[in-house]
């Protein structure tokens, strides 16, 4: 036989306050595993999201990131001459070499300097990447010394509307327009013009390079053979690849530090659980008698207590759950360890993290509720009818 | 006086009257008690690191555009010029990672006049006397050493992600630190043996470092020096930015702050989920209302009952708080070893000490609040008839 559902809601129901403040306990416990899930999450979609699946990219082998590496005029050239590379209506292929460096910029909210990468692009290079839209002002001018700023850099440092003019290497820069690049890390980027910027940072090669395969199965053929190109000594990566790669590191700490906060967490919600499933079986001993007498069986009564405590458990997670979907609205501002700039991005509620947090707290309320209901299934009927 | 006595034994009786509640209740408080205190602690290590390390008189001039440009070697004569300057040190960074799997010896730094700085540091097998000319370097046998078992005279073939090729060390002596403050996780190696391969294989960054750090004579001109030393380099093809060693190492822990404001945010959580324990403290007072009735009936006054269940709450909390307290220190420091030692410095503060005791006065003082208030206000007549 098994216990109503509505009478295991109901006690819940009955102990309003002690109810709501273990579950709130938990919730605290669910907000705080839910946003970690979400900021590892944001991060990795936001660079997993930057470029497109089509587009190579290449850098300078083991230099890991696009500041660190160096790709000479020639072997750019060589590169270019790639035949797997698509071309536009004119014949020219669609590749674009980069100088990419760091600047530091004065941040808005602390006057702090943050690291903010600046990327010299050419036409080729808005085209490959059609996911940026100017959002005010207009694009830069080829050849001047203009500048466009992504949205995020527009929103968090000094000097950055259209109009300021920012100075960094001997030169000011002005800057004529905003552009979204969709949520992705474009969105923390300065970009000006390709020639312009090697010009100011006397660099004599460029950073990096991107191209648009004409086949996108054709990748580990271009790969396997400029990777064995001696000329080059190059790292090839499709460009989504390369800048999911460069979430992980931070991404990795977060949840790995997030995590074992929320285990710690845990500790003490799970306990707040067991304190009160404890006081709910000691406060109803009378009537598990009354249960048992009238032919129900200890499992069911083991039960019972069990599916009270997860049902605590599931409205702990709930309000847990409601809390963090608002973090949705908070926009977070990092340095990224791996390439040492800074980058915004958003954190996202999505299925996975829900069912995964809810797991989080049915367990919770499982673990709590375990040796309470253990307790109540072992009572003997005479004793707790006589306990009433 | 008497009564006095009374409460007290009152106190400890009612503590006792749910052991497991009461143990659980304790066991809860503890757990966030830790999980508060090496949150801060945490926080509080990542400054103190920055602060423990630097040393006053001393400034660090880098490149005004970023970190990441270098600075000619030929500023160093310049700084000769200045009398005020007692010495100096240039260091260029070579970031590595072994050819096997990827390491992070960040800063293998190079250091031409690296002896002055070997004062704060004690050597440890091998010979660190006098700086020989041949290729040269330290590392610690507390972290490099130790972590990748690296022995006086191995050869150690790293990758550089900064400047390319594959470079060869040999391990010529083990350093430890006097003090636990200075930084033991990084190689040093004579500036010359990175200079003179870099001017081969890539000239156009040779003859460059990284930073400059100087001692100044006397710390409180640091500010002036500072304006100095830029003023110097203005309007040069590489113009500098000065400052304190405490600011620029300050900064490095700035582009992590949104972390640490998430994980300070984070340890305040603690408390809240503490109103979980508060929740016990209501639930035994409401179990308890007729017992208060009848102190009442017999004539203690409103008083005497607010202060006896002020009492068992704060006892509960502050034997929680002070065995959490207790074995914060044992926790922190397995943290610290767990963590491999990345913190310069891991000490739980005296006021990461004062703010848990204060969470646990707290704790106690709020979880009594409502069920003292609503003991005033118990009938007599309803409350002997009461059943919890």
């Amino acid at each position: 036989m098994v216990i109503s559902f509505n009478y295991i809601a109901r006690n819940l129901i009955v102990r309003k306050m002690t109810t709501l403040l273990t579950a709130g306990g938990m919730a605290l416990v669910v907000f705080v595993f839910a946003t970690v899930l979400m900021m590892a999450d944001g991060l990795r979609e936001t660079l997993g999201g930057t470029g497109s699946y089509n587009n190579v990219m290449v850098i300078r082998k083991s230099a890991q990131t696009e500041v660190q590496s160096s790709i000479e005029r020639q072997q750019a050239s060589i590169i270019s001459s790639l035949p797997e590379i698509a071309t536009d209506q004119l014949g020219n292929a669609m590749a674009s070499a980069e100088p990419v460096v760091l600047i530091s910029l004065s941040k808005r909210s602390s006057g702090q300097l943050g690291n903010v990468v600046v990327r010299g692009v050419s036409a080729n290079g808005l085209w490959l990447r059609p996911q940026v839209k100017i959002i005010r002002g207009r694009m830069f001018r080829p050849g001047s010394t203009e500048i466009v700023v992504g949205r995020s850099v527009a929103r968090g440092f000094n000097g950055a509307q259209t109009g300021d003019t920012l100075r960094f290497g001997q030169q000011t820069w002005t800057v004529v327009g905003i552009y979204d690049a969709g949520r992705s890390g474009f969105d923390s980027e300065v970009w000006g013009d390709a020639e312009q910027m090697m010009q100011v940072f006397r660099r004599p090669a460029f950073s990096s390079m991107l191209f648009r395969l004409r086949d996108p199965s054709s990748f580990d053929a271009v790969r396997t053979r400029l990777e064995a190109d001696q000329r080059l000594n190059v790292e090839v990566k499709r460009e989504t690849k390369f800048y999911a790669d460069q979430s992980e590191q931070m991404a990795t700490f977060i949840s790995v530090l997030g995590q074992a906060i929320s285990f710690i967490f845990s500790l003490g919600a799970i306990i707040g659980a067991m304190i009160t499933m404890y006081a709910s079986v000691a406060n109803r001993t009378g009537e598990i008698g009354t249960l048992r007498a009238l032919g129900f069986t200890r499992a069911s009564v083991m039960t019972a207590f069990l599916l009270e405590s997860i049902l605590l458990g599931v409205v702990g997670g709930a309000m847990g759950l409601i809390a963090a979907s608002f973090m949705q609205y908070v926009q977070i501002t990092t340095t990224n360890f791996q390439t040492f700039a800074e980058l915004a991005f958003t954190m996202h509620l999505n299925l996975p993290i829900v069912i995964e947090v809810m797991l989080f707290s049915v367990f919770m309320g499982l673990v709590g509720g375990f040796l309470p209901a253990a307790q109540a299934a072992r009572l003997e009927i005479v004793e707790a009818l006589r306990a009433a | 006086m008497m009564i006095w006595g009374y409460l007290l034994k009152l106190v400890s009786k009612n503590m006792w009257r749910h052991r497991l509640r009461t143990m659980l209740t304790m066991l809860g408080i503890m757990v966030a008690i830790i999980s508060f205190g090496l949150l801060r602690t945490v926080v509080d290590s990542w400054y103190a690191g920055a602060e423990a390390t630097s040393s006053a008189g001393r400034l660090i001039t880098r490149n005004a555009i970023s970190l990441s440009f270098p600075l000619p070697l030929t500023y160093a004569e310049k700084y000769g010029s200045c009398r005020a300057w007692t010495q100096g040190l240039g260091a260029t960074g070579l970031a590595t990672s072994t050819s096997t799997k990827r390491i992070s010896l960040r800063n293998c730094g190079v250091c031409q006049l690296l002896f002055h700085r070997l004062r704060r540091v004690r050597p440890g097998t091998g010979t660190a006397q006098g700086l020989p000319a041949r290729p040269w370097r330290l590392h610690h046998r507390a972290q490099a050493g130790r972590k990748y078992g690296f022995r006086i005279g191995d050869q150690i073939p790293l990758r550089g992600t900064i400047y390319p090729g594959t470079w060869t060390f040999t391990v010529r002596g083990i350093y430890d630190a006097k003090s636990g403050s200075v930084d033991t996780s990084q190689m040093f190696m004579h500036w010359n043996y990175l200079n003179e391969r870099v001017r081969k294989i890539m000239p156009g960054r040779a003859d460059s470092v990284g930073v400059y750090v100087v001692n100044i004579k006397h710390p409180g001109e640091a500010a002036k020096m500072s304006a100095l030393v830029d003023s110097t380099f203005r309007n040069s093809l590489a113009e500098t930015r000065t400052e304190t060693q405490k600011a620029f190492q300050l900064s490095f822990v700035a582009m992590v702050d949104t972390i640490l404001m998430a994980i300070e945010a984070v340890a305040y959580v603690v408390i809240i989920i503490m109103a979980v324990m508060a929740n016990t403290m209501a639930m035994t007072a409401r179990e308890r209302t007729s017992e208060y009735a009848t102190l009442k009936a017999l004539g203690f006054p409103d008083r005497f009952v607010m202060l006896l269940i002020l009492g068992e709450s704060m006892a509960i909390s502050l034997v929680g708080g002070l065995l959490g307290i207790i074995a914060t220190f044992p926790i922190a420091n397995s943290f610290y070893l767990a963590t491999g030692k990345i913190f310069a410095v891991f000490a739980v503060t005296p006021k990461t000490v004062w703010l848990q005791v204060g969470s646990a006065v707290v704790v106690g003082m709020v979880a009594a609040l409502t069920p003292a208030w609503h003991s005033t206000r118990i009938n007599i007549t309803d409350g002997l008839r009461a059943v919890a």
